[in-house]
């Protein structure tokens, strides 16, 4: 019963913006939670056009979004691999230093961050904002990974110095395949963050040309917020993807999750 | 045994230099975009700096001063105490019956996590936008408000614009979108808890809710620890869903550390000011931080993962 009263409570009001984006805003304030009865795609159609914001909105946050995460997994990987399988000098001070980004998150610093960004003049600029992402994704995923990269067994390693492998050799061909889904955990986990982020792109970016979805989609809301149905059709739009995306990685992003926090 | 020497040292440089060329890349993120910016912005807190041309006004402490002096600044972190403080007593023991409820084998519990979850992975502009809809005055926009109506002998509340509702109000909408998260942990982390461990207690004769009192919660000590660590931090930074709902108000009623600082450093452009407020908020941060691990827990990931 519990469960699913919450299950309601959840679906409900994600429901109620749905049906709302079918809706002109007069049929809105007349009937606002049933079903739209006649649909109007209308809505969708005025947002979803070509010289619409939407789309340059989507290009940028898939640039930020995919740009971030394979840097995440290059820069992470490669660190997290030299944490796990090496034995050198002051690698406790430096795994340390490079988790003591989970100590706080990036609303702390982005004020800091914002002063040296303008000062290299990388202000407004995408790769600004996906240079920030990055950096704040550093400690979590290098956390995850390398919890996944100790379970490998030392014997595989062994083995391949042996046949002759250097360490990077070892670390491209045997342990990346081996830990793909830790990767793909990562993977899916950074891109939601970076999806979801408002606070970076509103800091850096001043052209709406560059802006993200989150951003754009804020905007759009203090701009139309008169007009319910179109704001609730912007709103639907900007939450298919991520609610796509989370059926299909639901597993991914749980296991990063979980991993993280149960090994932070 | 010079060869085997020689050899050694090879392998040595060769790991090193292997080292080295590994973390070069996160060290270099890390040096530049956290270290380096806090740094140089404790030292512009101590300017009276709006960013235009170099800070040069030197105030000492005086920032800090009028920080802690502002009774903004003060509403602001007793909000922030009083989400960690929600958040704690009400939000995660929530997260945690569920959790327990859901239990390991429950029949369609993989639906029920999916939905629960589903608000985490929506953003927080999303879940505003759905949330200032629900909770509208107007009972023909707001379907809190429609229901609220139905009750004999209570008014429409207005929610967000009340000054007395307002925090409140915020934390029912962290809480729907936050919950499935802390639900997931400790579903996560029930499921490291040996099923025979909570037989034989039961078997000893305790009923269920000795089972969950003596035997359940204590063996989920970790997790719930990093439920609290994950929670406090971020009850104390929260900012986007402020801003988008309130921008703090009505009359800062809802002000919290993040927005003070938006505000000032961002809206106002008190460069040096506002370079103040992020470090009390990282000094805040930190503090928290060290407590809990000197307290409760040792960085097991130290080197015995």
């Amino acid at each position: 019963m519990v469960l699913i009263t919450l299950s309601l409570i959840i679906i409900v009001p994600i429901m109620i913006l749905f049906f709302g984006s079918l809706k002109t805003t007069g049929e809105m304030y007349l009937h606002p939670y049933t079903l739209p009865n006649p649909p109007h795609w209308e809505n969708y159609g005025r947002i979803l056009s070509l010289q619409s914001p939407f789309w340059i909105l989507l290009r940028n946050s898939l640039i930020v979004m995919l740009a971030t995460t394979a840097i995440v997994l290059a820069i992470c990987s490669l660190a997290a691999f030299v944490f796990a399988r090496m034995r050198f000098r002051g690698k406790d001070i430096a795994f340390n230093f490079l988790t003591l980004g989970l100590m706080f998150p990036i609303t702390v610093a982005i004020m800091p961050v914002y002063l040296v960004i303008r000062d290299i003049h990388l202000t407004d600029s995408l790769l600004a904002v996906i240079l920030v992402q990055v950096t704040f994704a550093v400690s979590g995923s290098i956390l995850i990974l390398h919890g996944f990269f100790r379970a490998i067994p030392v014997e595989l390693e062994d083995a391949a110095y042996i046949d002759g492998c250097t360490s990077f050799d070892f670390f491209w061909r045997i342990l990346l395949p081996l830990a793909s889904p830790a990767l793909a955990a990562v993977a899916a986990l950074t891109m939601i963050i970076s999806w979801n982020d408002l606070l970076t792109p509103l800091v850096l970016l001043n052209s709406d040309t560059l802006w993200t979805l989150p951003l754009g989609t804020m905007q759009f809301q203090g701009q139309y917020s008169s007009d319910v149905a179109m704001v609730s059709a912007f709103v639907a739009i900007s939450a298919i993807p991520a609610v796509i995306f989370y059926l299909f990685a639901e597993r991914q992003i749980v296991s990063g999750l979980t991993a993280g926090a149960i090994k932070g | 045994m010079k060869p085997d020497n020689h050899i050694r040292s090879a392998r040595k440089v060769q790991v090193n230099l292997t080292v080295i060329l590994f973390l070069l890349p996160a060290f270099s993120l890390f040096l530049l975009f956290i270290v380096f910016p806090i740094v140089r912005s404790a030292y512009f807190s101590l300017f009276d700096w709006n960013g235009l041309g170099p800070a040069v006004d030197f105030v000492g402490l005086d920032n800090y001063k009028r920080i802690l002096a502002d009774q903004v600044f003060r509403k602001a972190v007793l909000n922030g105490f009083l989400i960690v403080l929600l958040s704690l007593t009400i939000q995660l023991p929530f997260a945690l019956g569920l959790a327990i409820m859901v239990g390991r084998d429950l029949p369609g519990r993989t639906f029920f996590r999916t939905i629960f979850f589903l608000p985490y992975v929506l953003s927080e502009v999303i879940t505003a936008i759905i949330w200032m809809g629900l909770l509208s005055p107007d009972p023909e926009r707001g379907l809190i408000n429609a229901l609220l109506v139905l009750l004999p002998g209570v008014q429409a509340q207005t929610f967000l614009s009340d000054i007395h509702m307002v925090m409140a109000s915020i934390f029912v909408v962290l809480t729907w979108k936050y919950f499935g998260l802390y639900t997931l942990l400790f579903t996560a982390g029930l499921q490291n808890i040996p099923k025979e461990i909570e037989d034989a207690a039961r078997i000893d004769g305790a009923n269920g809710w000795q089972v969950i009192r003596y035997i359940t919660v204590p063996l989920l000590t970790g997790t719930i620890l990093t439920c609290v660590y994950l929670s406090v931090l971020g009850s104390l930074t929260q900012f986007n869903l402020v801003w988008i709902m309130t921008r703090g108000g009505p009359v800062n009623a809802s002000e919290v550390m993040a927005t003070y600082m938006y505000r000032y450093g961002f809206i106002r452009f008190w460069l040096g000011y506002g370079s103040a407020v992020a470090l009390v908020m990282l000094a805040i941060c930190l503090a928290f931080s060290i407590i809990y691990l000197r307290f409760a827990r040792q960085p097991d990931y130290l080197g015995n993962m």
